[in-house]
């Protein structure tokens, strides 16, 4: 097996009493969909937010190729690589697609010095934003106001922009909830194909897109990694059928 | 608004200006000299407040700082000081004390940073007002203007009104074309991505702290800069140029201008004295008509003065369609 980009061992967060993580451990490889399957108030959230540096962890270490990088702030493990998006829509509202995915863009070259120069003349950020526009399927949008685009076009801004920062390990927070089926089917379509060249961690309710994606599942209930493994293994779990899928499996369609 | 209407009406308002100092008296040539420096603040205030997000309530304390130094830094022996090295080193204090300031205020968020902006311009006000540094609270006396000659060569006597006046509208004009470069530029963008959205900002990857403490800096100096100015202007600083008042009243015109505008600044320091001027004519509690003028304007009229043309030709145009 190939070593793994992102590894986090013993990654445990506590909020007052509860535990809403405790122990997980979890690695991300190259040319892998990993997903993160768990009821609601599993602990799926945390546990992104604690490899995105928005949430310190109580215990546990994660590493982005070897380094430990348990103690870099999220700008920082954003610099090192790492993107997400939010289970609940994180944009700039106020400017258009573009802007939007152009301020992603910039990140990688900030030009801070560069302040007589006008932003649109650099055209290397402004074609990554345009390509990552593209790539997430809203690129005949791009000079609409943010806010005002539908909620499943918001949703897919939300992954553009994770794209336009080029970010090697991807975490997506339930990247299709309210998106339409076409979108959707769009959606799965682009995440088999950034899977070949990145890092991904899938958190999503909508199972059918899950077994379509992904290469590795792992359960997380109450904050506690249940089983980990190919998706057969899963789908086989007699602990995962009574913990989750069984009691959901008919709902799980419907889900939003 | 089109953009070549608004150019056009810019231009107007400058070439307004510049031929001000011909028709009106020294008096009132003084007065538009003053407020051309308030615009000053109220821009580089804006870039906090408009542009950035970061309400700050202690922007005078650059002003004063700034003014003070024009006083303090001038040789006490009646000869002038050089305009070319008195003016940078004024700014440049006022930029230091913003820089150290900033690393600590910018930790703050929200209704915090609104109390420790405060607190740090009223430490800063405490020490001139309380110690004999500056001349205590009575202040201290600018006794000469400084020159600008270069080499035996003197561009402009600063002892001449017209002369001065000319000196502020370049340096407000300069400040306007650099604030709005600045805004362009990927930093600028920076700075409105973090008005925006903080947070989201941090996680594409952006260290905002740094970002913040830049423009708070710059923010600092443009303040410095005015404050400079307006010591040379009235040729005489108080504590009364750091105090609270003086924030709270660079805020009234950036809100009178609407946030995030420059233009719109600049039209707020004009409406701000005019209405000032207008309001002590007629009575000794002219602040509280001001107040006023403030609750209609925040109620009647979002975004300011800089949102009234657009609103006035939007109507004009329904209008006509109706009509
Ligand atoms: N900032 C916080 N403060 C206190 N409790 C929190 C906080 N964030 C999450 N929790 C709690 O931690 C638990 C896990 O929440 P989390 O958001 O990680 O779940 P999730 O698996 O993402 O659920 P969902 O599917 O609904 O998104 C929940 O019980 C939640 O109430
Ligand atoms: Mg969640």
């Amino acid at each position: 097996m190939a070593e793994p980009v992102l590894e986090a061992t013993g990654l445990t967060r506590h909020f007052g009493g509860l535990a809403a993580n405790l122990d997980v451990h979890l690695s991300l490889e190259t040319g892998v969909l990993h997903a993160l399957l768990g009821p609601n108030g599993a602990g799926k959230s945390t546990c992104i937010n604690m490899l995105s540096g928005d949430l310190p962890p109580t215990r546990g270490t994660i590493r982005y190729r070897g380094r430990d990088i348990t103690r870099l702030t999220a700008h920082q493990r954003s610099r090192v690589g790492i993107g997400r998006s939010y289970q609940r829509t994180n944009i700039f509202a106020q400017f258009t697609a573009l802007e939007n995915c152009r301020l992603a863009a910039q990140s990688r070259n900030q030009r801070p010095w560069r302040i007589f120069t006008d932003a649109l003349r650099f055209t290397d950020t402004l074609e990554r934003a345009r390509a990552a526009l593209v790539e997430a399927g809203l690129g005949a949008r791009e000079n609409v106001i943010a806010g005002t685009l539908s909620h499943g076009e918001q949703r897919q801004l939300e992954i553009a922009m994770v794209l336009a920062t080029d970010a090697q390990v991807l975490l997506l927070d339930e990247p299709l909830a309210g998106m339409g089926s076409d979108e959707s089917a769009q959606m799965v379509d682009l995440l088999k194909r950034l899977k070949q060249s990145r890092a991904i961690l899938l958190v999503e309710h909508d199972m059918d897109a899950v077994f379509a994606v992904a290469d590795r599942i792992t359960v997380m209930v109450n904050g506690v990694v249940l089983e980990s493994g190919p998706p057969e293994q899963i789908r086989a779990s007699r602990e995962v059928q009574e913990a989750y899928l069984g009691e959901n499996a008919e709902e799980e369609g419907a889900h939003v | 608004m089109s953009e070549n209407l608004t150019r056009a009406f810019k231009l107007a308002a400058l070439l307004a200006l510049a031929a001000f100092p011909f028709y009106g008296t020294d008096f009132y040539t003084e007065v538009v000299a003053k407020i051309l420096i308030l615009a000053i603040f109220a821009m580089s205030l804006d870039l906090l407040v408009g542009f950035t997000g970061l309400v700050s309530f202690g922007h005078a304390a650059y002003f004063g700082l700034a003014a003070y130094m024009a006083v303090l830094l001038s040789p006490p022996d009646f000869t002038p000081a050089s305009l070319w090295t008195l003016m940078p080193l004024a700014m440049l204090a006022a930029g230091l004390a913003a820089f150290v300031i900033g690393l600590f205020v910018l930790r703050t968020k929200g209704i915090y940073f609104i109390m420790v902006t405060l607190a740090f311009a009223q430490m800063a006000y405490f020490i001139f007002h309380d110690t004999k540094l500056g001349g205590g609270s009575d202040g201290i006396y600018l006794d000469v203007r400084p020159t600008a000659a270069i080499g035996g060569y003197t561009p402009f006597d600063l002892y001449d009104t017209v002369h001065l006046y000319f000196f502020v509208l370049v340096l407000m004009v300069l400040v306007y074309l650099f604030l709005s470069r600045l805004l362009r530029s990927p930093f600028g963008r920076v700075l409105v991505g973090i008005r925006s959205n903080e947070h989201r900002m941090q996680s594409l990857g952006y260290a905002t702290f740094w970002y913040k403490l830049a423009a708070f800096t710059i923010a600092g100096t443009l303040a410095g800069l005015a404050g400079f100015l307006y010591a040379v202007l009235f040729g005489f600083v108080t504590p009364e140029y750091l105090s609270w008042h003086k924030s709270g009243q660079v805020l009234l015109m950036v809100i009178l201008g609407g946030m995030g505008n420059l233009a719109g600044a600049i039209a707020g320091a004009f409406v701000f004295v005019g209405l000032q001027e207008t309001f002590t004519d007629l009575t000794k509690h002219w602040q509280l008509l001001m107040g006023g003028v403030i609750v209609l304007v925040v109620l009647f009229m979002p975004g300011g003065l800089a949102a009234l043309p657009g609103r006035i030709l939007n109507r004009l145009r329904k209008e006509g369609r109706n009509g």
